[in-house]
């Protein structure tokens, strides 16, 4: 059964087609693999149904054509058969319908999770919490990794192409992970399709759903619900690793985030706040507006030589924490006070811009108005 | 009865076209059902053209892997615009086309119940057209929001939205106006004898559909009007910091959508049913059991909404009821599907153009349905949900279903539209190209789909090359084939051989009745059905 929708479509790879792939992802985690042989068993019937429904129709249009002379019959009605292709269906539904129940309700018991992590769905990339279990307190951004320059077809594309992040979620082998999904601007949706789990990520609400991946090993997928511009460059990767390994990254990882820890308080000079807003920068900008500073005239604007950019600050602060309305511009409220200094001090003093301000976490603490920063 | 028909005084054939006006004011000014019929056709025609552009651009774009033709955003307005038009400017004014054409000659009626009404119904079509085209060239382009127009995401949009709503706005009250016509029609003004039992199949579908019109497309606009007002006027139905809640646009806009599939399938059910009789040179099997099942289909179209949404994090319960209801449907379609069947079985079958289009049909639709069931099963829906599996199943009942059903439809009553026969050739040349493209472009993006790539991005990894570039191919054969269909339908207009009443050997139905081309007024003394 696993293979009938491989055996069916041979022919077709046959044709030429090079490392084509034909039916579901091989299944990583229990529930993927109820989900597998849940497809299986369904496309199986489906088959047999579609063999035994289209088989009738052929052979009447082969044998009771007119040019064979044949007669046409009179009968337009009999009960019997109606009832029966009435019930047998329905059987063949509650048949389905069965495992089915199984297997939502499975995929429903998020309870008894031994880690929990939230994922927070931005324009355009991932926010990852580990809010319980190993490496409580970890907290980063997963980016597309892919260059623009391939994506744009000026270098040559490498294998992972769209499906490579800067920083993957990380978890261990084994364990039953709970993931709580949310997003920050518009609705994104969360999809491992080998691990067999998919959750939208909804602002302002939480939902769950949890993975339990068997082996470790690295596990690619997209976000899978219309984003806006770059829904399709916000690939997720997992790297799943023996509890060992794992706890090793956890003890790094921690490490680096203490190293990277920002004094918001402290006031930094321009030469720091450049350097640490250019990351800034490339995380959270430069999909719309370029690394050059050039934007793509017509979409978004060029900040290089831009009004805003040169014109009073307290404007381009407004503009980075509110975002624009009815534009791609969102807002990014979610970078903490001492990441939009940097940006918008980074912005100022490059490409064309050369105000020389330095912006420092205290003022865009003035500006924000009320509102708690997420981290 | 209503007191209609017969009541005026009697116009001889000769004086057929003497009472209306020439030139454009005839079609501005037309009540004439025939003529309201050939503009919604046309319109459709026009706007099906238009949809298949953009759908060019779009397997353009995704023709290879990287960006070649396209930036992102706009690849986002053309996926979205080309599905906004394909629904509300290619089928359904399709559809509402053929009912206004053929409705009227089926029952026997000599016009719509609403003329008047009728020529708004159809006029407010334009309008709305023109709005959804300009809005490629606002600040910001056209609407890049999906059809489904999701919230919040609609909120970031720039004017193009705001065309977008007050176009399906005006092709709304449209739909409904030609809903209340149809309806009205059809219950009233049927030639004595005609018992709804009696009814031709297309005219139950019909019937049917347009209830569910009046039903959904209120919602639809309340949907939109909430957009609407979250964009300007500070309202937060859509928007969870104000205590809005954007799941909520899911379930109202799927309230809508759900039976709207329906919408978009019915009268091809009905249109399948008038044609395969008719080459089978045999009754339709099974007709009160067609006629119910397709009242169950529409009932159980109003509680599946959700199955768009299982992966929204709605309760087990939920999950479970809207799984078992959707795979229900398969019920009453399975019916459907096995009458035709047997309206074949034993019959004495010829291979016209519109038997190959409806046996076509039957065979690409139930490959739409199989996958439809799939799609059911929740567990397996939250796998492929917004992957390219859906993008071929939908397309494989709306393309292979809805569409084919129209062509079909068309080749069947062209002689009595305009008096000639279609040619053939061209006819048969046409159903081939379009199946054989139509498979190539969508079958393989079932297996894009279980691979897992995800619909509406513009860019994919290299892994799904192949089967893209295959899609591809396909579109572009499937498109270009359709203008062999535009040939052949002014060929058939500007001459051809005559017509005669009914060309159809196997043909029963008042319609055929009339001479071909049917005359500008028909039944202006009602037949009587035995």
């Amino acid at each position: 059964m696993k293979r009938t929708s491989v055996a069916g479509m041979a022919a077709l790879a046959a044709s030429g087609v090079a490392h084509a792939q034909f039916g579901l992802q091989s299944p990583e985690s229990p529930i993927a693999q109820q989900i597998y042989d849940l497809h299986s068993l369904i496309f199986g019937i489906c088959v047999v149904v579609f063999i035994a429904v289209f088989s009738v129709m052929f052979y009447s249009i082969f044998y009771h054509r007119k040019s064979l002379g044949a007669k046409p019959a009179s009968f337009h009605e009999n009960t019997t058969v109606e009832v029966i292709w009435t019930i047998v269906p329905f059987v063949i539904l509650v048949g389905m319908a069965v495992p089915a129940t199984r297997t939502v309700l499975a995929m429903k018991d998020t309870s008894d999770a031994e880690m929990t992590i939230k994922v927070t769905g931005y324009q355009w990339k991932w926010g990852y919490d580990y809010l319980k279990g190993d490496g409580e307190g970890i907290s980063f951004y997963s980016n597309l990794a892919t260059p623009y320059a391939q994506i744009h077809n000026e270098a040559p594309k490498g294998p992972e192409y769209l499906l490579e992040v800067d920083n993957p979620l990380v978890v261990p082998a084994g364990k039953k992970i709970r993931v709580l999904t949310t997003a920050n601007d518009v609705i994104h949706s969360f999809w491992v399709g080998a691990l067999g789990f998919k959750q939208d990520a909804i602002p302002g609400f939480v939902r769950d759903t949890w993975f339990y991946a068997k082996n470790s090993g690295i596990y690619r997928g997209q976000c899978v619900e219309l984003c806006g511009k770059d829904h399709g460059f916000m690939p997720i990767v997992i790297h799943v690793m023996e509890d060992g390994d794992y706890k090793q990254w956890v003890a790094a990882k921690k490490k680096e985030i203490e190293a990277s820890r920002i004094d918001p308080n402290k006031t930094y000079t321009l030469t720091e706040l450049k350097a640490q807003g250019e990351k800034v920068y490339q995380g959270n900008c430069a999909a719309c507006h370029q690394a050059s500073g050039m934007g793509v005239p017509g979409a978004f604007p060029a900040l290089s030589g831009s009004k805003v950019a040169t014109g009073p600050v307290a404007d381009q602060i407004k503009l980075v924490l509110n975002g624009k309305q009815g534009t791609a511009m969102a807002s990014f409220k979610q970078l903490s006070d001492i990441e939009i200094a940097a940006v918008v001090t980074y912005e100022r003093n490059s490409w064309a811009n050369q105000t020389g301000d330095v912006v420092q976490a205290a003022d865009v603490k003035a500006l924000r108005g009320g509102t708690v920063a997420l981290k | 009865m209503a007191a209609v028909p017969g009541s005026v005084h009697d116009h001889s054939h000769d004086h057929d076209h003497a009472h209306h006006p020439t030139g454009i004011m005839r079609w501005v000014t037309t009540t004439n059902h025939k003529d309201i019929g050939t503009m919604y056709l046309w319109f459709s025609f026009a706007m099906f053209f238009v949809g298949g552009l953009l759908a060019f651009g779009i397997r353009a774009e995704l023709f290879q892997p990287g960006l070649q033709f396209w930036q992102p955003e706009f690849f986002n307005q053309l996926t979205t615009l080309h599905g906004i038009i394909m629904v509300f400017g290619a089928i359904m004014p399709a559809f509402v086309g053929f009912a206004n054409w053929q409705v009227p000659l089926m029952i026997g009626a000599p016009d719509m119940a609403f003329a008047r009404m009728n020529n708004w119904s159809f006029w407010l079509l334009p309008p709305a057209a023109i709005l959804l085209i300009t809005s490629f060239f606002v600040p910001g382009g056209a609407t890049a929001a999906g059809w489904t127009l999701y919230a919040p995401l609609t909120v970031q949009m720039g004017p193009g939205m705001d065309l977008a709503i007050f176009a399906i706005h005006i092709m709304g009250v449209s739909s409904i106006m030609g809903s209340i016509n149809i309806i009205t029609t059809i219950l009233n003004m049927r030639a004595p004898g005609m018992t709804l039992m009696k009814m031709p199949l297309f005219c139950w579908t019909w019937l049917i559909t347009a209830y569910l019109l009046i039903a959904v497309m209120p919602v639809l606009a309340g949907a939109v009007t909430m957009t609407l007002t979250d964009r300007h006027f500070d309202t937060h139905f859509f928007n969870a910091a104000g205590g809005g809640d954007p799941v909520l646009y899911q379930h109202i806009f799927w309230f809508f959508g759900h039976p709207e599939v329906y919408i978009m399938i019915l009268p091809a059910f009905g249109i399948v049913s008038e044609i395969i009789p008719t080459f089978a040179r045999k009754p339709l099997f099974g007709y009160s059991s067609m006629v119910y099942a397709t009242s169950s289909i529409a009932i159980l179209s109003f509680i599946v909404w959700a199955h768009h949404m299982f992966t929204v994090g709605m309760p087990a319960a939920g999950q479970l009821f809207f799984m078992y209801a959707t795979a229900l449907i398969a019920v009453p379609t399975g019916v459907k599907v096995f009458n035709w069947l047997a309206t074949m079985w034993k019959g004495s079958m010829t291979f016209e153009t519109p038997m190959l289009f409806a046996i076509g049909f039957i065979f690409v639709f139930s490959m739409g349905g199989f996958t439809g069931l799939i799609l059911s099963i929740a567990p397996v829906d939250i796998q492929l949900h917004d992957t390219y599996y859906v993008v071929a199943h939908f397309h494989y009942v709306l393309v292979a279903g809805s569409l084919f059903a129209i062509f079909g439809g068309t080749y069947y009553w062209l002689p009595k539209w305009t008096g000639h026969m279609y040619d053939e050739k061209l006819g048969k040349l046409h159903f081939w190209l379009s199946i054989i493209f139509f498979n190539l472009t969508f079958f393989v993006m079932h297996f894009l789909g279980l691979a897992g790539m995800p619909r509406r991005i513009p860019d994919y990894s290299i892994q799904f090359a192949d089967f893209n570039m295959v899609a591809s191919i396909g579109a572009f054969g499937f498109g270009l084939s359709q203008l062999i269909f535009l040939r052949v339908v002014v060929k058939c207009i500007r001459g051809g051989a005559k017509a005669p009443a009914s060309p159809w050997e196997g043909a029963h139905g008042l319609e055929w009745t009339v001479p071909s081309p049917a005359p500008y007024h028909t039944f202006e003394t009602p037949p009587v059905v035995k």
